[in-house]
Order: structure tokens, then sequence, then C-alpha cells
């Protein structure tokens, strides 16, 4: 039992370190590239165009893939703590879909234009929770909530939310077509550093408040009854895990749009390296998700330069052929 | 000590218990027995606190359980159920779940306590054996005893067990069961448990209760609620009850169909 807080610690570290590399390579690489030295020169005079690129384009962009990895990965880990089922994602609940429905509308009925500011983020946010909320209150049953049922509703509100947003976009001018697609498929190119601070806050501190459940969410791994005969109350703490899952991927879609895949491979990976405990996967699958999304940003700006690539075409490749490639080993050295 | 009194419980739209009352001294190692449907798990799970009191009351040494919390509650009782699947929980990280009751909100550390209780448990059950393994690579008498370890690591004054010993062979049957009637001998535990066996709950209970219909249809020593007419009345079954010729408790033997007819005829 000793030996595993060494192991805990030896994961977080070089998770860090992993991070501070990704972070750091990704500053180094764009259209302009800067050497190690050459960040470090920048940084020093604290002037000039390349510090305002670097501080104001390539940073916050960082920020917010560090932020939204992060949160989408974290949400992740609890969905599949609180359904006991490895193969749900923050998206399985039709999270994503209610938020694309309520950009879409937005677009179709010009409402970013005519309004402007934070609409777009501010309707993918509303989507997203309102969505949860239907969800929830369609799975209450007559004495608590049914957890199957849920994710059941959860995908048929997400089939019904894609087949409205198939009617919008088939109906709609080409312009607003545009506009729909780029959301949908996500980005990190947001700069406003209030919208990407809020995203960052609320990321951390959904990290900390699900450190109070990793006790019942470790208990849950027995089933909802044998965690309530362990003296869990798994009413609240499912309420709660939930609620903190949708605000995760609620702020992460209303900024970035959908990304993909994350919610379900990282917290799967990391599953596979630092065990099934709780307390030791929840930041490791945060900080895990947070290093992936900065890489797979790094590859989208990349791959056809000076155009990006929509990030969550690389995080579901890279996502989808790392998984398939990690599961086949695994299956062969059983 | 456990009483229950005037308990109507069940599922909405058929309340199965109806009013039942029924009390469990300190130090007893109690078996509840009944046909098939006669509300043994309505009541197991009443208890437990997995179904709601509709009418009547429970009180855990003297104190009503609708006033305590589900950590207090888990404090004094614990329960070990007939299956359910832990999955990829490595064992002793399971037995130490027994002390989550007893941990605060942000302790996400184990104590030092904590540890050795739960390998004192470990050692006491033979658990530290396969303490290393994942719970779904266990047999179901090894996955039998990493509960009844982990039930024992919540220090409960009760231990409910739903037929610990069902699927298992009799070497492992009579395995737990003498586990328990250790537990309930030399360390004062109070022990209720649902078996169907009837053999069984004669040779090893100290008190038996029958269920029938939903209600409490005798209670006492194994040698007065073992007998031929009310085992006969209540399973609805012809059988021959004689002594165990080593320990002098109830044993209880079957007549099938064929000799049956050969008696009549």
């Amino acid at each position: 039992m000793q030996n595993r807080k060494i192991k805990w610690a030896v994961s977080v570290t070089v998770l860090l370190v992993l991070l501070a590399g990704s972070i750091l390579f990704a500053m180094m690489v764009g259209e302009i590239r800067f050497s190690l030295n050459e960040l470090i020169e920048v940084f020093s005079k604290k002037s000039g165009i390349e510090y305002t690129i670097l501080t104001r384009i390539r940073l916050p962009r960082i920020m917010l893939g560090v932020a939204v990895g992060g949160a989408l990965s974290l949400a992740g880990v609890l969905l599949q703590g609180i359904y006991r089922n490895p193969l749900v994602e923050p998206y399985t609940l039709g999270i994503s879909g209610g938020a694309s429905l309520a950009v879409a509308i937005t677009i179709v009925f010009g409402l970013n234009l005519s309004i402007g500011g934070y609409v777009l983020p501010a309707a993918g946010f509303i989507g997203s929770v309102a969505t949860v909320f239907i969800v929830y209150l369609l799975s209450m049953g007559r004495y608590s909530i049914n957890i199957n049922k849920m994710l059941l509703i959860g995908v048929m509100v997400s089939f019904i939310a894609s087949s409205a947003m198939m009617f919008l976009m088939s109906t709609t001018t080409n312009e607003n077509l545009q506009s729909i697609i780029f959301w949908v498929m996500g980005s990190l190119s947001e700069t406003d550093t209030l919208l990407i601070k809020i995203v960052f806050f609320v990321s951390v501190a959904g990290l900390l408040a699900s450190y109070l459940f990793a006790n019942s969410l470790n208990a849950l791994r027995l089933g909802v009854s044998e965690a309530g005969h362990l003296g869990i109350n798994t009413g609240l703490a499912i309420r709660i895990l939930f609620i903190i899952a949708s605000l995760m991927t609620g702020v992460s879609v209303a900024v970035a749009g959908v990304i993909g895949f994350v919610g379900l491979v990282i917290p799967h990976l990391t599953r596979m390296i630092v065990g099934s405990d709780f307390r030791i996967l929840l930041i490791t699958s945060f900080l895990g998700g947070s290093i992936f999304v900065v890489l797979c940003d790094i590859v989208a700006r990349m791959i056809i330069a000076p155009n990006e690539l929509p990030i969550g075409v690389i995080t579901g490749m890279i996502g989808g052929l790392v998984f398939i490639a990690v599961l086949g080993r695994s299956n062969a050295t059983k | 000590m456990l009483q229950i009194k005037n308990i109507v419980s069940g599922y909405p739209g058929s309340f199965l218990l109806d009013r039942v009352n029924i009390e469990i001294p300190s130090g007893v190692f109690a078996g509840i027995i009944g046909p098939n449907g006669s509300g043994k798990t309505t009541l197991f799970k009443t208890i437990t606190g997995d179904l709601k009191i509709i009418g009547g009351e429970m009180f855990l040494n003297g104190i009503d359980t609708k006033q305590m919390s589900s950590k207090e509650r888990a404090r004094k009782m614990a329960i070990v159920t007939q299956a359910f699947s832990a999955g990829d929980v490595v064992v002793e990280d399971y037995v130490l779940m027994g002390r989550l009751p007893y941990k605060k909100l942000f302790q996400l550390t184990d104590k030092k306590e904590d540890i050795e209780k739960a390998e004192k448990y470990m050692k006491l059950t033979g658990v530290d054996r396969y303490r290393h393994k994942l719970m779904d690579q266990l047999s179901g008498g090894e996955q039998q005893m990493a509960a009844i370890a982990r039930a024992l690591t919540q220090e409960p004054e009760l231990l409910l067990l739903d037929e610990p010993t069902s699927h298992l062979d009799i070497s492992h049957q009579v395995m737990i069961l003498n586990l328990l009637q250790k537990l309930n001998e030399e360390y004062g535990l109070t022990i209720l448990m649902i078996i169907h066996d009837l053999n069984l709950a004669g040779e090893y209970c100290s008190k038996l209760i029958m269920l029938n219909k939903g209600k409490v249809h005798i209670s006492g020593t194994p040698d007065e609620v073992l007998n031929y007419k009310d085992i006969e009345e209540v399973y609805e079954t012809v059988v021959i009850t004689q002594k165990n010729p080593l320990s002098g408790k109830p044993a209880i033997f079957l007549v099938s169909g064929k000799t049956m007819n050969k008696v009549e005829s």
C-alpha cells in the first residue's frame, strides 16, 4: 500500500513534466518558429511583435487547450464512474448535440450578427445545460433517478438534436452552413481572454470539487446499492457529479465547439496505466486530457499551415488510432 | 440489538411485509428462513435500507434507524449481499473500503489505523492470500470471504448476510459458516442471515425466524422452529425431522414422491 503512493506521485510528476513540455513545444512551433533560446529572449524583452504573437495568440490558445482537454477528460471519467460504463463520454448524453443545435439556431436566425458579442458561446452553454436538464427530468423515476434510463434518453436526445440540426443545415444559406460546420468541428482559436479565463477557472474548480467525491466514486465501483451500504449518500453524490460533468462539458463546448473523443479515450488510457482508483484517476485524466488536446492542436495548426484543421478531426483520428493500437497490444499480451 | 416493530414494507402496489415484528438480541446468531416469496429478501432489503419502511419502526441499539445518517448506519451495520460485481477492484482495496463510513469528506488517504484493521480482518478470514488479485478473478467462495472481510473492517455491531452459502459447495458452506460462528462466539458479533438450507440453519443458528406470506410464522430456537408440522405447513412439503447424532441439532430429511407413494400404498 506504501508502494502505491510512490507510484501515484511518479505518475503525476511525469504528467506534469509532459504537460510543461507540450506547452513549451506549442509555444515554439507555428508559422513563426522559436528556438528555446529565442523564447527566453522574447520573454525577457517583453516587447515586440514576437512577444505579442506569443502572449496574445499562442499562450491563450494553449491555455484554452489545457482547460478544455482537462475538462472534457475529467467529465468523461466522472460520467464513466457514475454509469459504471467505460464507454460513456460527455457527448453520449446529448450535451454536445444540444449545444450544437442551440448554436445552429442562433446562426440560422442571425442572432449572432444582430446581438453579437458572446452570443455564440452563450448559446452553446445554454444548449448544453438545457439538454442535461431535459435528460435529467425525463429520467427521474417516481422514487429515484434511473441511471440506465438516463443513458438511453441521453442517446435519444442526442439523435433528435443532431437530426434537427441537419434539418437546419440543409435548409439554410451556404454562408450560415459554413459557420455552423466550423463551430461544430471545434477549434481553440477563441482569443477572448475573459472566456478563456472562465473555462480555465471552471475546469480547475471542477477538478477540485470532484475530489470531494473521490471516495464516493470508488465506492460506486461496487454498484449504487453496495456504495449505499458503505454509508455513501449515493443520490447526492451522483447528482452533484453529474452537474460537475455537465458544467465542464458545457463551458468547453461553448468556447471551443465540439471536440470529440477526448472524454472517452484519455480516461481509458489513463485507467490502463494508473488503475481504476479515482483518487489518482481524476488528476491523471485531467492532465492527460490537457496534454492530448495541446498536442493535437499543434498538429491541427501545422498540417495544412498556414490554414488550420478543425481540432475535432485530429483528436478523433489520433485518439481513435492510438486507442485501437493500445487495445490491440493489451489483448495480445493477455 | 435489532428491533423491528410493526414493519410494513415492499414494492409499491404490493406491500409484502405486513406488520412484521422481530427482535434480534445482541450476541445472537440468527437465521431467517422461509419458502421462496415468503418475504425474506424484502425483509433483508428493508433492514439494509434499500427499501423504504412504509409503516412501523426499526431500532438499532435503541436508536430509530430513520434518525441515523447513512454513515452512522454503516458503522453499526455491515451488509454482505448475495451477488454483486466488484469488477476491477483489487481485493485489499475492496476490504479497505470497509473504512469508508469512518472517513471524512476530504480524507483521501487511509489512516494507519484503517490499514491495520483491514490487515487484521484479511488475516482472520484468510483473504490475505489473494489480496493482490482483482475481485472478479476470485471464485464464489473467495469473493464471499472478501465481502465478509470488508464487512468486518466496518467493525459493525450487526452483520447482515443474504444467503452467504448459496452457490457454494459443502466445504465452502461449512467454511463460511464456521467463520461466522467463530465471529459470533469469540467476538460477540450479532449476526442475522437469510438462509435457504434448513439443515445449515438448524446446525449453526441460535435463533430462527420462519417467514411465510409476509408474516412471521414462528420464531425461536432451532428445536422450536424446525419441527415437521410447521415446516410442512409453510413449505407444503412432507419432511422427517430428527436429531444430528453428533450435535443434537435438528436435521431434516426430505421424502421423494416415489417414497411417499410407497408409504401410502
